[in-house]
């Protein structure tokens, strides 16, 4: 059984805004509260609202197919190591800051006390929050849609017919049991 | 396990197990609660942590730089929950 229309264009309409905001928080971990946890997490409810709204055979056939997410987990997850493991072969050891004040890559140096920040800075720690960030949106999607695919879901034909709920017509007393 | 000489009783894995607890919890006792102090930590990181990591989120200078292992532990148990996931919710091919 599909969900309305209104709620289908609604789901639609804030989907992307709900991306960006994910995004916002992966790419600010650093700077403001938030990180790649969070930010994954949220993301992943945008693509569950996309679920409910398109519902799963529809959404599988026209945005997501279901083995990218195990792709983007496992590139969020290698990443991560690989950042990790640099810092052992540039740096003096594993998960070191290597990126950190060097000029390089997010390596601008940062002013101590208050002040509102670069996103320019902070070494890989931008690098490791957006790699958590798409480990946890891949990991979390691919939960929604592998308990998604466990529905019966109706056809096609189903869905277009009048509902005439023959269910509940012929159902017994009591309701469901 | 079909060698005889295996198995083991359960009364002798409880006394086992309460035995290995109680070795592992011996050098709790020469310490004394709540030292050292638990601000000393705190004030390391505020004080430190900009100059360190370059971040100004103390909290994500600690997740990412210094507690960098605990953060690659909570990928790994998520990745590995996710595979838990698939195993359950697998299509069975007929």
């Amino acid at each position: 059984m599909t969900i309305g229309l209104i709620a289908r264009t609604a789901g639609r309409l804030i989907v992307p805004f709900i991306f960006i905001f994910g995004f916002y928080i992966v790419t600010h971990g650093h700077l403001t509260p938030g990180g790649g946890f969070q930010g994954g997490a949220v993301i992943a409810t945008g693509v569950a609202l996309l679920l409910v709204c398109y519902y799963y055979r529809e959404c599988m056939e026209k945005f997501i197919p279901v083995s990218s997410f195990k792709l983007v987990e496992s590139a969020g997850l290698i990443l991560f190591i690989c950042t990790a493991l640099a810092g052992l072969v540039v740096a003096s050891g594993f998960l070191v800051n290597w990126l950190n004040a060097t000029g390089g890559l997010f390596g601008h140096a940062v002013a101590y006390g208050v002040n509102p920040g670069d996103l320019y800075t902070a070494g890989i720690i931008p690098v490791l929050n957006f790699a958590i960030g798409i480990e946890v949106f891949g990991a979390l999607s691919a939960v929604l849609l592998y308990m998604f695919a466990g529905l019966k879901e109706t056809t096609q034909e189903e869905d277009d017919a009048p509902a005439s709920t023959p269910a509940l017509v012929k159902g017994k007393k009591g309701g469901r049991k | 396990m079909k060698d005889p000489s295996f198995t083991m009783r359960p009364g002798f894995v409880m006394v086992l197990i309460v035995l290995i607890t109680l070795i592992l919890l011996l050098p709790a006792l020469g310490l004394t609660f709540g030292a050292p102090a638990a601000s000393m930590t705190d004030q390391y990181y505020l004080d430190n942590s900009q100059t360190e990591t370059g971040a100004n989120n103390v909290v994500s200078a600690v997740v990412f730089d210094y507690r960098g292992f605990d953060t690659l532990g909570e990928a790994t148990v998520l990745f590995i929950a996710v595979l838990g996931v698939a195993m359950i919710f697998r299509r069975v091919h007929k």
